[in-house]
């Protein structure tokens, strides 16, 4: 309302410019409340890191983490988040280039990369129940079931995203709100590729060793 | 930001347009840098488990720890674009507060739960859990 009084005392009693006012605000502004939803998450993600710190090594007679991890399946799978972040980040330098077409493909590989990781992941996880490691086994694969399969609720919902972004951009061209989205997405993708290095790094390298 | 409001709105708008662009300064050697970084410090740690280079957790394991923590600063630097100046400083400011409440929150209930544990479980013995009301 400030800015109503501000403008037009700049202006005179101008009604147009008063109106043009109203309609300001902040760019970044979605982009910072972005942000602040993602330090949310990341408290969301702690506290299951914490849980699975506590209840990790509780097998209760079960099978161990070096017993039932794969690690050539979890360097498969890192390396498909890894290539989905840089992929991601060539579309962003499309999008600041006004290339719609690239901006497009680089997207669709970025979210082809996301579905294979989701599908390892799933295979993973059905591979672990059906040889009786699943969720309620013990306190350990309870916890480790809920830490990987939040961050994978959080990959779908990331490529449902980013479809329904794909479809934003191909009928309505790069506008300045696509572009915000695009931006607010990055984030996303990138924090859940930083979500994963602490889930292969403390979950399953250090669950291998004993 | 009382200087900013007596700007002329047609100037402020046409600034915030190129500021979405230079806002997230991404290049193409940035995200290079980022992605050979963190290929690096992915390698080495899967190497250093599955080859077999390190068998025990402990001090190794708090090596592999480490290398998680210098790629999640290389992921913000070089893919989030974070530095002290994005967003004004509110970016950093948001993150330093939350790894504020994530080490009290992490390091407090390992801590507690440890020790619950090494108070509890071992000198106690069936008969004891027995008698307990």
């Amino acid at each position: 309302m400030s800015e109503i009084t501000a403008n037009s005392g700049a202006h005179g009693a101008n009604d147009s410019s008063r109106f043009y006012v109203t309609e300001h605000h902040p760019e970044n502004g979605t982009l910072l409340g972005f942000w602040l939803y993602l330090m949310s998450d990341c408290l969301v993600f702690a506290s299951l890191f914490a849980t699975y710190a506590v209840l990790g090594r509780n097998y209760a007679g079960g099978p161990t983490g070096s017993e039932i991890f794969e690690l050539p399946l979890v360097a498969l799978n890192t390396a498909f988040l890894l290539l989905s972040s840089i992929t991601y980040g060539f579309a962003m330098l499309a999008m600041q280039k006004k290339q719609v077409k690239a901006t497009l493909v680089w997207l669709g590989i970025t979210g082809v990369l996301g579905a294979c990781f989701l599908s390892c992941e799933l295979y993973e996880f059905v591979h672990l129940i059906h040889e009786g490691a699943g969720p309620d086994r013990s306190g350990f694969l309870t916890s480790f079931f809920a830490l990987v399969a939040t961050h994978g609720l959080h990959v779908t919902f990331g490529i449902i995203w980013l479809v329904t972004l794909m479809t934003q951009v191909g009928k309505h061209g790069l506008t300045s709100a696509n572009k915000r989205r695009l931006m607010c997405l990055s984030m996303f993708w990138h924090f859940l590729d930083v979500v994963w290095i602490g889930v292969f790094t403390f979950v399953y390298l250090m669950g291998t060793l004993p | 930001m009382s200087e900013h409001h007596t700007h002329d709105a047609h100037d402020d708008h046409h600034g915030h347009d190129d500021h979405d662009d230079s806002g997230s300064h991404s290049t193409f050697s940035g995200y290079a840098i980022g992605f050979v970084l963190s290929v690096i410090l992915t390698v080495i740690p899967f190497w250093l488990v599955m080859s077999g280079a390190i068998t025990k957790s402990g001090a190794a394991g708090l090596c592999l720890l480490g290398i998680g923590a210098v790629q999640i600063v290389v992921h913000m630097i070089y893919f989030l674009h974070m530095s002290s100046k994005s967003e004004g400083g509110w970016n950093m400011l948001a993150m330093i507060f939350t790894v504020m409440i994530l080490v009290i929150m992490l390091s407090g209930s390992v801590w507690v739960m440890y020790h619950l544990n090494t108070n509890m479980m071992p000198g106690m013995t069936a008969q004891q859990m027995h008698d307990m009301p």
